[in-house]
């Protein structure tokens, strides 16, 4: 396959950034499509060109390392893939992709395409953990959990916290990566103690950083592990009982 | 120097918790004036991070990745062991220790062993309560499933995504923590350098992988929870950036290297498709729990998988191990593989690849059943090589997956170097020769949570009111500017070769001569063709941009010159161990079936490498291993 | 408590959610009762005239449908002033914009909140200044108290009925994204795809749709004159 590639080229995160134009002439249909950035690397590297600076780790989809836009698209055409699992067989000979850094406030490109995700830790720490000491646990099989509740918790949890959802939405909100965690740990039993701390910090380390929801539902569209929105609403309830059950002193 | 493994005496069963006794405490006031770096943030080093935050320790810890919750823990898929014996089917802590020591073919340390046993139950309690969303049945209780190596079933799960979620929950402890300011947490960071002084671990150096800046930290103890080697071999299922520098440079500092040859080759990985390929992809070995593993009877079968009879069909593992079948341990579902496609029945690219066929799982238990229990795992599988394993089986072929060697540790987990500390993958501790699977989450936790929290104190305890080395003393400086040296060094190669280039070939050599099989001479081979390349990498390589800025290629290069030292001493160690066990299997040593042949009279022992200078041969040292509980025999499946 | 409301954004959604849903009855409200087009001048300007007197004796004459005015006025300032801050608030979450970015899966409607928002209320004013102020700009031939009259006469120049239908579909796609939105706004939970939701939302926006361009387009046709 031949393609045309744009990529974004940031040298500093203070440094203005362009699009560089490449043309690729070999690329097998098999291969990953940051198989085929190593096929681009490996060339420019060899030409005394510095080679694009990308994030990736384990490439099976799970890490949340490798945060693409490409066509427009985070994590590019495919429903429910990661760009490392994103194969160069969807794409068509000649094809031009373009391909661009996740662009929002919270995440400055550092390099390249690569940007910096720490304001994800930062939600979490507001709130995104049961406060249990190891060694304080209880016996597993005490509490029991239905497993539709186990199942429902489980779908939320999936989340890689890649930030295609902040990438994708035309608002740069964070809410499917926020509502996932807040819902499953209010689903489960264990987390409900302090469920509406828990919300209450997290919604607001997120709108610290972010944008707001207006259910475009995008997020949902390009997450890699398929998050439905309907966490976002789970949250949403969680947060207005919160706030309306909050002392007024507070 | 001896090596010391300080188990502690007494009965199996009692050893911990007695030794828990008689380890020195640290009161709480005394803990918030030390100082402890982890370098690592999976399940050991996060684990470890949090514990030891919440205990009251001063914690730094540092991960290559953007943040800590992408350690490659999070890739496991299949599950954690532990003998809760929820399914009544005759599990115990003594049982799990039994099929962790004999999985591990008689090459690990029966206490070790059998404290991570122990300690298995309470793993599975701390992440329930941490709000790991484990499967459960309808009603309400854990569910199980059986891995290979085992008769009971004793594995917890999440779907496919069980390391995902130990690892978010230790990676929420850890946040938890950083939040309190209990730890504080360096992303992108990376460990260059270990700092020694006066025979002691006092801090490290790292470099901050956006600015490029070189930065000196110092503690009271240094714990390493860097995870395993196997990208020596290029392709592996490791993540991309794992690496061995952190324990290389302890090595090179000091710290003993054990048993480096025992390196894991994972039999459900995809296979092999082209020459451009830059990793490996696991199969959850959980898959073997319904799926049948073949090859066609005759050589060069070309036809699609569905359209062989059944009786043209070899289910070899079925016929050759009846009583353990498809569920037989790792090594020697692996070696199988290999053995039918070296008879050239290999069915994928390049005759390197075998069945995996769920389609009488999914006649006997429907489509929905098999969904529910592998839907992600399928899913993935078809997203990477185009097939929908639902209607055609699954091709799959072994890979590098995990490191059993690694730094020698004693009874608490240190090293040769007093403070410092190697937990998770990076020590060589739990599983001998051969890793079962859903041990390695396990061990990482275990060893994370409750077995280094305990005995770090004892070592602190014995240097109170000392204080850390202070960043400016001469030893660090020294380590700094030696790293400086060889960034530099590194960078002006100015070769015409790139660091992939390097390392693939690098992987060619190890996974042709130290792989699944080895021998006497293409390990000599190896023993030569490695420090040819090695001289070639420092002379031929190509690394561009600067040092004080984001470099990946930099990045690469200095994991790349690492695995090529690391290689040699991993055939070095192959080559000295005359038996075969495990994972390492010498073709010169095997039954008349073609099963691995151990050697108990010379080698029920742990070979720990002591680096003795550049050029210079390293010094293997021998720890005996001594089995009171258990009798070493030939492992059998059948 | 409501301090914590105001200070999120997923509260002001919250709080929009709300007054969107009292905006939407007004609308469902104000359609019934010009409905009465259809039963003559009489019936129609016999209801414009109840509006007036509704209420009392307890309120005196008009004063009723003054506080409900001030509290519709007050509703959609609260619904204005909430969308305006959190519009804000996203566009200041990416300051640097994508050389391509796809609109992946989110319906036109939801697209279209903010200008759509706009165009609303622009349309609210001018249909005051043409039907109820009856400005001499906006209306031809305004006779105060003759409803009838003023409607057949305003819906008669075809460029204001124009600008109604459109506005009516400006209005509708509001309703549709706003209807649907509610509910995830408002923490109902399940799948965010419930085709319920969505059949709801379009059910309601066309009948509100259908319902108001009905209105010019009799009069345009001749069917009401």
């Amino acid at each position: 396959m031949k393609l045309h590639l744009r990529v974004w080229r940031q040298r500093r995160p203070d440094a203005a950034g362009a699009f560089a134009d490449y043309d690729l002439d070999d690329v097998s249909p098999e291969m990953s499509f940051l198989e085929m950035l190593d096929v681009l690397n490996e060339r420019l590297t060899l030409g005394g060109e510095e080679p694009i600076a990308f994030d990736h780790d384990c490439r099976e989809g799970i890490c949340g390392s490798c945060s693409l836009m490409i066509n427009g698209t985070a994590h590019g055409p495919n429903r429910g893939t990661a760009t490392c699992q994103l194969h160069m067989r969807t794409f068509a000979d000649g094809d031009t992709l373009r391909i661009e850094p996740w662009r929002s406030a919270a995440f400055p490109v550092l390099r390249d395409l690569i940007v910096d995700r720490g304001a994800f830790d930062g939600i979490i720490q507001a709130g995104g953990f049961v406060s249990v000491n190891t060694g304080s646990a209880v016996e597993a099989n005490l509490i029991p959990i239905g497993k539709p509740e186990a199942d429902l918790a489980m779908d939320a949890a999936a989340c890689i916290g890649c930030g295609a959802c902040v990438a994708q939405c035309p608002n740069g909100a964070a809410q499917l990566f926020t509502a996932a965690k807040v819902s499953q740990l209010a689903i489960l039993p264990q987390g409900r103690p302090e469920r509406a701390r828990r919300v209450l910090g997290m919604v607001r380390a997120m709108e610290e950083s972010f944008g707001a929801c207006s259910n475009f539902a995008q997020c949902e569209a390009v997450c890699p592990k398929s998050i439905s929105i309907g966490f976002i609403a789970r949250m949403n309830g969680e947060f207005l009982r919160a706030a309306l059950a909050q002392p007024a002193a507070d | 120097m001896t090596l010391e493994s300080k188990v502690p005496a007494g009965p199996l069963t009692e050893k911990w918790s007695r030794h828990k006794f008689e380890l020195k405490l640290v009161n709480p006031a005394n803990k918030r004036r030390f100082e402890v770096i982890i370098v690592g943030s999976g399940l050991a080093g996060g684990a470890a991070a949090a514990t030891l935050a919440e205990a009251g320790y001063n914690v730094k810890c540092f991960c290559y990745q953007d943040s800590p919750r992408r350690a490659h823990s999070i890739a496991a898929q299949g599950g954690i062991n532990a003998s809760k014996n929820y399914q009544n089917d005759g599990d115990s802590v003594f049982r799990l220790f039994y099929d962790t020591v004999k999985g591990g073919d008689f090459r690990s340390r029966e206490a070790n062993v059998y404290r991570l046993a122990e300690v298995s139950e309470a793993i599975i309690d701390q992440c329930v309560a941490q709000g790991v969303p484990f499967a459960r049945e309808y009603g309400g209780q854990l569910d199980n499933r059986s891995f290979g190596g085992a008769q009971v079933s004793r594995t917890f799960y999440a779907r496919g995504q069980t390391g995902q979620q130990l690892l978010l929950g230790a990676y929420q402890a850890l946040e938890r923590q950083i939040a309190k300011g209990k730890v504080r947490m360096y992303p992108r960071t990376e460990m260059l350098d270990l700092v020694v002084h006066d025979e002691r671990a006092r801090g490290i150096v790292t470099r901050d992988m956006v600015s490029g800046k070189i930065e000196s930290h110092t503690a009271d103890a240094v714990v390493l929870a860097t995870g395993g080697y196997v990208n020596v071999f290029f392709l592996s299922t490791n993540a991309k950036g794992c690496n061995g520098t952190a324990i290389w440079r302890a090595y090179r500092r000091g710290a003993y290297f054990a048993n480096p040859c025992y390196t894991q080759i994972h039999p459900t990985c995809i296979p092999v498709h082209g020459d451009y390929q830059s990793k490996l992809t696991l199969m959850s070995e959980s898959l073997r729990n319904d799926g049948r593993i073949w090859v066609p009877t005759a050589a060069g079968d070309a036809r699609r998988p569905e359209e062989v009879p059944e009786s043209e069909r070899d289910y070899f593992l079925e016929r050759k191990y009846p009583a353990f079948g498809n569920l037989v341990p790792r090594d020697i579902a692996s070696r199988a593989a290999k053995e039918v496609c070296d008879e050239g029945r290999g069915v994928a690219h390049g005759g390197l690849g075998v069945y995996l066929d769920f389609e009488d799982a999914i006649r006997r238990l429907g489509v929905e059943t098999i969904r529910d229990r592998y839907g992600n795992l399928f899913e993935m599988y078809e997203r990477i090589t185009g097939d929908d394993p639902y209607r055609t089986a699954m091709k799959i072929y072994p890979a590098p997956h995990y490191s059993m060697g690694g730094l020698w540790v004693d009874y608490d987990l240190m090293s040769t170097i007093p403070g410092l500390y190697v937990i998770g993958e990076a020590n060589f501790s739990d599983h001998g020769a051969n890793r079962l699977g859903a041990s390695a989450l396990m061990q990482g936790l275990a060893d994370g949570y409750f077995v280094l929290p305990y005995t770090i104190g004892d070592y602190l305890s014995r240097h109170m009111g000392e204080g850390p080395l202070p960043t400016d003393h001469a030893a660090f400086g020294h380590v700094e500017s030696e790293v400086r040296g060889r960034i530099e060094k590194l960078l002006s190669v100015g070769g015409a070769r790139t660091v992939d280039d390097f390392h693939r070939e690098l992987g060619r050599l190890c996974w042709d001569y130290c792989g699944m099989s080895r021998e006497r001479g293409g390990l000599a081979k190896a023993l030569e063709e490695i420090p040819r390349l090695r001289e070639s990498f420092w002379r031929d390589v190509k690394v561009t941009g600067a040092g004080e800025e984001l470099n990946q290629a930099l990045e690469k290069a200095g994991r790349v010159a690492d695995f090529m030292e690391l290689a040699e001493l991993m055939c070095r160690d192959a080559l000295e161990r005359e038996e075969s066990c495990g994972t390492h299997f010498r073709k010169e040593f095997q039954t008349a079936e073609g099963e691995a042949r151990r050697n108990d009279e010379d080698f029920t022992h742990v070979a720990a490498w002591e680096f003795t200078g550049d050029g210079n041969a390293p010094r293997r040292h021998v720890e005996e291993l001594e089995f009171e509980n258990v009798v070493p025999s030939q492992r059998s499946y059948k | 408590m409501l301090v914590t409301l105001y200070r999120s954004a997923v509260g002001k959604k919250a709080v929009m959610a709300i007054t969107g849903l009292a905006l939407f009855g007004f609308v469902l409200g104000h359609m019934a009762g010009n409905f009465k087009l259809y039963l003559g001048a009489a019936e129609l300007n016999h209801y414009a005239e109840w509006l007036r007197e509704v209420g009392s004796p307890i309120f005196p004459h008009g004063s009723f449908l003054w506080i409900v005015r001030a509290g519709l006025l007050a509703i959609v300032g609260i619904h204005m002033l909430f969308a305006w801050q959190v519009t804000r608030l996203n566009w200041a979450a990416r300051p640097v914009a994508y050389g391509e970015r796809r609109n992946v899966d989110s319906p036109y409607a939801s697209r279209t909140m903010r200008w759509g928002g706009v165009i609303i209320l622009l349309f609210v004013l001018y249909h005051l200044a043409h039907f109820t102020w009856g400005l001499p700009w906006a209306h031809p031939d305004f006779v105060p108290g003759d409803v009838y009259h003023n409607v057949v006469a305003g819906f008669r120049v075809w460029p204001v009925s124009l600008f109604y239908i459109v506005a009516q579909g400006a209005l509708a796609l509001h309703l549709y994204h706003g209807l649907w939105s509610l509910f995830q706004s408002l923490g109902w939970t399940g799948s965010g795809r419930e085709t319920w939701r969505r059949t709801f939302a379009k059910a309601f926006a066309a009948i509100v749709f259908a319902g108001n361009v009905s209105f010019p387009l009799s009069v345009l046709t001749g069917l009401v004159s």
